[in-house]
């Protein structure tokens, strides 16, 4: 598998604060790979790195093969980025703000290009009107029209989901999802919103305080024995006594008043369905939990923070 | 290079704000027009007082010359203010908006990025100057003629003749050009350490106040550095309606009485923005994006 980006012993210290330290993580052609971390874990400053923003203190960063310090132009060429909120110039309109920035890329563009990519973002009809009227996720999708408009091999999106309701972090998502699938593109994507990364990473890199946790497939990071179910019942307590005379009764977790709780394979999913419906169980929600969120409280440092509220 | 100083100079002219200093420019010298066209002849009585009982002068004194030197002298002390509003923005406005970050991660040079920044600041220092020579000189020779220019110094008194004074505003106007342009290097410097728009403007405004202090404080301990401050020398445009007189006291036509003082003037502020430049670009290229 041909690589994009290979880092190997990125630091970066700020004073006597260790913002990243000793990061080493690949990123293959064709990935979406989900860059993990709490809030302050080290993702923007690692990915401010890659875009030259901010120098390391210490390490190796080589993207498409090439040295990011010595081929810095011919990199960023074919690199796309969204790195925070997407700032752009509230004056301009949303059609000026690509057209500068594409001609910031080095390339020429005519009208066409530029209405089509404001056509993939969904923002064709609001081309002439200046971005100060533009709301938080039109705003971040002017920002990715902008990271894509000249053609980029790789797109960094540092949290594209900030600031925005559910139908733009569907957008986002969904638009992810194309890059990736339909224009081959390789995506790293960074995000504290897990349960959105789990939806389109095929990589993940997890990181707390400047330090990897783990990387690997997204699939081979969760062990889908230990997939945790949560079922809501009509009446809680009988289907609770009925799971407890089933099959079903080794599976079960300490449980919550307002839900059950089973862990089980899940491949057992459709069969525990099966079985509700046998038990008599009026069904009024089957969740599986065992998500990526899960997954990163148990293996980043939660501790440092409020105690979940269980009643 | 020059594709990414068309795109600063775009970007500084699609700003409400860059107009500001046109229109600010424009009231002033239109107020000051206006005032000296109606009561003109008071002002100008108000002036000769002292000199109206050894010396008759013919003539039209309040000439399109004399309004347009009194325009300079009153508005070049305020236009690094206006040219500070953009110089000083130049990069800590970016930061502010956020939209340095996106900028740094497009394929060009930091070195690039500030040079094309800095000749856009500039372009706009230099057309604030050619819409303040148009309103000050050309408007002010239409409106109240030209003739010959008679200018009081503390202890004498510099009669121009009308031929021998245009080639003056030139050379003026270029050495205030110059001048300008040190105030606009000064702001560009101080913009990189910055990521808000006010601190710097403020803090440009305060450094030329503190050495214009300077420059005119008369205590010796001050002199030895006096030469090597640039607002010392931000004035000197007047050196250009001095002139060199014979024995018998006559003007010499097209001379000037110090043309040294000039010439050194020029090299001093060259010398400053050449430091202020590259101490900018030095700073910038070192320096993480974080806003």
């Amino acid at each position: 598998m041909q690589s994009v980006i290979q880092v190997s012993g990125l630091t970066k210290q700020f004073n006597n604060f260790t913002a990243v330290n000793d990061l080493s993580f690949s990123v293959n052609k064709g990935d979406v790979y989900g860059f993990l971390g709490q809030n302050g874990a080290g993702k923007s400053t690692t990915i401010r790195m890659l875009l030259t923003l901010i120098e390391p203190t210490a390490g190796n960063i080589e993207l498409f093969g090439m040295n990011l310090k010595t081929h810095r132009k011919e990199i960023l060429q074919q690199v796309g980025a969204v790195v925070e909120k997407p700032d752009v110039y509230k004056y301009l309109s949303a059609y000026q703000n690509v057209a500068l920035f594409a001609k910031l890329s080095g390339i020429t563009v005519n009208r066409t290009v530029i209405m089509n990519q404001l056509e993939m973002v969904g923002l064709a009809q609001r081309a002439n009107d200046t971005v100060k009227t533009f709301s938080q996720g039109m705003k971040q999708r002017l920002g990715i029209a902008i990271a894509l408009v000249h053609n980029p091999q790789l797109i960094v999106l540092d949290e594209p989901t900030n600031g925005l309701d559910p139908q733009g972090i569907a957008d986002i998502r969904n638009l992810i999802l194309r890059l990736s699938r339909e224009m081959g593109k390789t995506v790293v994507v960074s995000s504290h919103l897990l349960s959105e990364i789990e939806q389109v990473a095929t990589r993940l890199l997890i990181i707390d305080k400047g330090k990897k946790l783990i990387e690997g497939a997204a699939n081979e990071l969760f062990d889908p024995s230990q997939t945790i179910v949560e079922l809501t019942a009509v009446d809680n307590n009988d289907a609770l006594l009925r799971l407890q005379n089933s099959q079903w009764a080794s599976n079960l977790q300490p449980q919550r008043q307002q839900s059950i709780l089973l862990k089980l394979h899940k491949h057992q999913i459709p069969q525990l369905h099966k079985d509700l419906v046998g038990l008599d169980i009026a069904v009024l929600s089957l969740q599986p939990r065992h998500s990526l969120e899960d997954y990163f409280l148990q293996i980043t440092s939660g501790n440092q923070h409020v105690q979940a509220y269980t009643n | 290079m020059y594709k990414l100083i068309q795109i600063e100079l775009y970007k500084i002219f699609r700003r409400p704000r860059t107009y500001i200093a046109f229109a600010a420019v424009f009231s002033l010298i239109t107020i000051i027009q206006f005032g000296l066209k109606m009561d003109g002849k008071t002002y100008a009585d108000f002036m000769m007082k002292d000199l109206s009982s050894s010396i008759t002068i013919e003539g039209n004194i309040l000439n399109g010359y004399l309004v347009c030197y009194i325009m300079l002298q009153l508005l070049l002390v305020h236009v690094p203010l206006l040219i500070a509003l953009i110089a000083a923005d130049m990069i800590s406005g970016e930061a502010n908006m956020g939209t340095l970050r996106i900028m740094l991660t497009k394929p060009i040079s930091r070195t690039q990025f500030m040079l094309a920044k800095f000749i856009a600041s500039s372009v706009y220092t230099l057309l604030l100057l050619v819409w303040l020579a148009i309103l000050a000189l050309f408007v002010s020779m239409y409106i109240f003629g030209t003739d010959d220019l008679f200018l009081m110094k503390s202890s004498y008194v510099v009669l121009l003749k009308n031929g021998d004074i245009f080639w003056r505003y030139v050379g003026a106007f270029c050495f205030a050009a110059v001048a300008m342009l040190t105030v606009a290097a000064l702001g560009f410097l101080l913009s990189v350490f910055a990521e808000n728009s006010i601190g710097p403007i403020v803090a440009t405004m305060s450094v030329i106040i503190f050495f214009t202090i300077l420059s005119t404080l008369n205590i010796p301990i001050f002199n030895a550095i006096k030469p090597y401050l640039f607002t010392t020398h931000m004035n000197d445009w007047k050196e250009f309606f001095d002139i060199q007189v014979t024995e018998n006291n006559e003007a010499i036509i097209g001379s000037i009485q110090k043309p040294e003082k000039i010439v050194n003037s020029i090299l001093v502020l060259l010398l400053h923005i050449v430091g202020f430049v590259t101490a900018a670009i030095l700073v910038f290229k070192k320096k993480d994006i974080l806003s």
